[in-house]
């Protein structure tokens, strides 16, 4: 279990709960907005982004490819914003539109462009590589105090946590912006709050989350970590911070059980290969949310 | 002379200039798209009136009470405060938004929404202290609400869920206070509750502009009237603005003349 556990599991346990965690903070305000859809936008968007990134670098490195993914995610954000405005149409139908055809615009540059010495399909996309992401120096528990063996972490654990942290001060430090804008934008502006700065500074805190975490993780774990920790633990609560406090939990609690469970559930239930950890972090995200709808204590809808 | 305005903690915030005018407005012209929906608004409220804007549906009064505030943006028009440009003076100036404006199911309780109305005090980080919490239960306890602090506020009636909008803005502790229909949809309870509050706010000088729909309680409720539909149609003391001739140019000639003269009777 020791060395073992260091070297193959504790770095995919730590990015999948930072990547769970980065995603859900944010989308507590994103479910509440009615913006959900956002972050399945921002993970469409990410392939053309990528893309981009690789044809205007040359190369198919990390940075050029995190940076594209931004913009794109940046540029479907103002998109959405700019649809909304000029189409007159409500939020759903321009993240629709937006997502759908920045993806195809993503597919027919990689059909036309050399990119096959990328590692970019769609299964990669998808569920991204958790499994992959191993400590190949580290030899036992001694190594997570080794500078040496640290130095050797794969580098999507440092962007993943950079990412995580910026999104907990952003949270922390625009919490009461945030709530009152939330729950009554007029009454915001009254009091002289930059609500559309607030509304778009949480979407750019979303895209950076969803970037980092599709980068070790893939969408599918994106695109539920926004939606069903929250959804979930709006069932359980009727405060505000006790929600995201919950959403927090249920982050940690997905990820933690769902690495666990596609890892070793095959094996328990007598089935020889385990599945994949990505997709099973989204399963058990959407068994907590199940189990919040039916016995959640503040499921009643209020009249 | 002068009167001196003072905050609900009894702190002198500024004096005003007897004859200076609380809300100001000039030339306020707003449109959705390509459609106009006020037009050339110019209003004067005096500081310790009472005045309710008239007009019929569509006519513009929410429109008008948000670009006032700066919520929609306007196509052209001033706005001044107490002497002041709109952004200086927006501290001393509450808003009690239309109650369906929001969703009632958002995860928070009574005493939260009241504690919004003071969120420029609390600033972003500034811890909130026992005497906060002190003035938020003592606005609650104005509008009666004292035991309904720590409800779920989609749990309460609509006449409820009004007076804990109207105590979030009493804890703005503000000079200037502007009101989106606060009688819609309450119950009779709840809006006399709601016009004491008003009428001490008054008799402590404090300015209060309220959007209103019901023509039979104008005169009971306020002391002066702003007509309009999408332009201005008239604005004064309610005894000579509050008319039957204004009312039938005001609503164009769609309310029954019985029905006016029967609405006006005490104010004429």
């Amino acid at each position: 279990m020791g060395a073992d556990f260091v070297a193959l599991s504790i770095v995919p346990l730590v990015i999948g709960v930072l990547a769970a965690v980065a995603c859900a903070l944010p989308g507590n305000f994103l479910v509440l907005r009615r913006q959900a859809l956002i972050g399945d936008a921002i993970s469409h968007v990410v392939l053309p982004g990528i893309v981009v990134g690789f044809l205007v670098a040359g190369v198919a490195g990390t940075w050029p490819m995190l940076i594209g993914a931004t913009a794109a995610a940046l540029v479907a954000v103002l998109m959405i914003e700019g649809i909304q405005r000029l189409g007159r149409v409500e939020p759903g139908a321009a993240m629709g539109v937006t997502f759908t055809t920045l993806f195809a615009a993503g597919v027919l540059l990689l059909e036309q462009s050399d990119t096959s010495s990328v590692h970019l399909d769609v299964e990669h996309a998808l569920y991204g590589n958790l499994e992959s992401l191993i400590w190949i120096d580290a030899t036992g528990w001694g190594s997570l105090v080794d500078l040496q063996a640290l130095a050797g972490l794969p580098p999507e654990l440092t962007r993943i946590s950079v990412a995580a942290l910026g999104v907990v001060a952003f949270v922390w430090f625009a919490w009461r912006p945030l709530a009152v804008s939330t729950f009554d934008e007029g009454f915001a502006r009254s009091m002289g709050l930059p609500v559309r700065a607030i509304g778009i500074a949480l979407v750019v805190v979303s895209a950076l989350a969803a970037v980092a975490a599709f980068d070790a993780v893939g969408s599918i774990i994106v695109i539920a970590m926004f939606i069903c920790p929250p959804a979930a633990a709006r069932l359980v609560t009727n405060r505000l911070v006790a929600q995201v406090a919950w959403s927090v939990g249920f982050a940690v609690l997905s990820a933690v059980a769902g690495y666990v469970l596609a890892g070793y559930g095959p094996i328990w239930l007598g089935f020889g290969n385990s599945v994949s950890a990505a997709g099973m972090i989204a399963t058990v995200s959407g068994l907590i949310l199940a189990v919040c709808a039916i016995a959640g204590p503040a499921r009643h809808a209020t009249t | 002379m002068t009167v001196t305005l003072a905050s609900s903690d009894g702190t002198a915030l500024a004096s005003a200039p007897d004859a200076g005018a609380a809300l100001t407005v000039r030339g306020m012209t707003v449109s959705y798209g390509e459609t106009p929906v006020i037009f050339s608004i110019d209003m004067d409220v005096l500081p310790g009136s009472m005045t309710a804007i008239v007009g019929p549906n569509g006519a513009g009064k929410s429109t008008l009470l948000k670009a006032v505030l700066g919520i929609v943006k306007p196509l052209s028009g001033t706005v001044r405060v107490f002497d002041r440009p709109l952004r200086e003076a927006l501290p001393r100036v509450a808003y009690v938004p239309q109650r369906a404006s929001v969703d009632w199911d958002f995860p928070t309780r009574v005493i939260d929404v009241v504690m919004m109305g003071l969120g420029r005090e609390l600033g972003l980080l500034g811890r909130v202290r026992a005497h906060h919490r002190a003035r938020a239960m003592d606005c609650l306890e104005r509008v009666g609400m004292t035991e309904f602090a720590a409800r779920q506020i989609g749990q309460l009636s609509g006449g409820q869920q009004q007076r804990v909008f109207l105590a979030r803005a009493l804890a703005q502790g503000a000079d200037l206070y502007l009101l989106d229909e606060p009688f819609a949809g309450v119950d009779a309870a709840t809006e006399a509750a709601i016009i004491a509050v008003l009428k001490e706010l008054r008799a402590a000088g404090k300015t209060v502009v309220a959007v209103h729909h019901d023509l039979s309680t104008v005169p009971d409720y306020f002391s002066d009237v702003f007509l309009i539909n999408r332009t201005r149609i008239a604005q004064g003391p309610v005894e000579d603005v509050f008319t039957p001739e204004m009312l039938d140019r005001t609503y164009g000639g769609r309310l029954a003349t019985a029905q006016l003269g029967g609405l006006t009777r005490d104010a004429v």
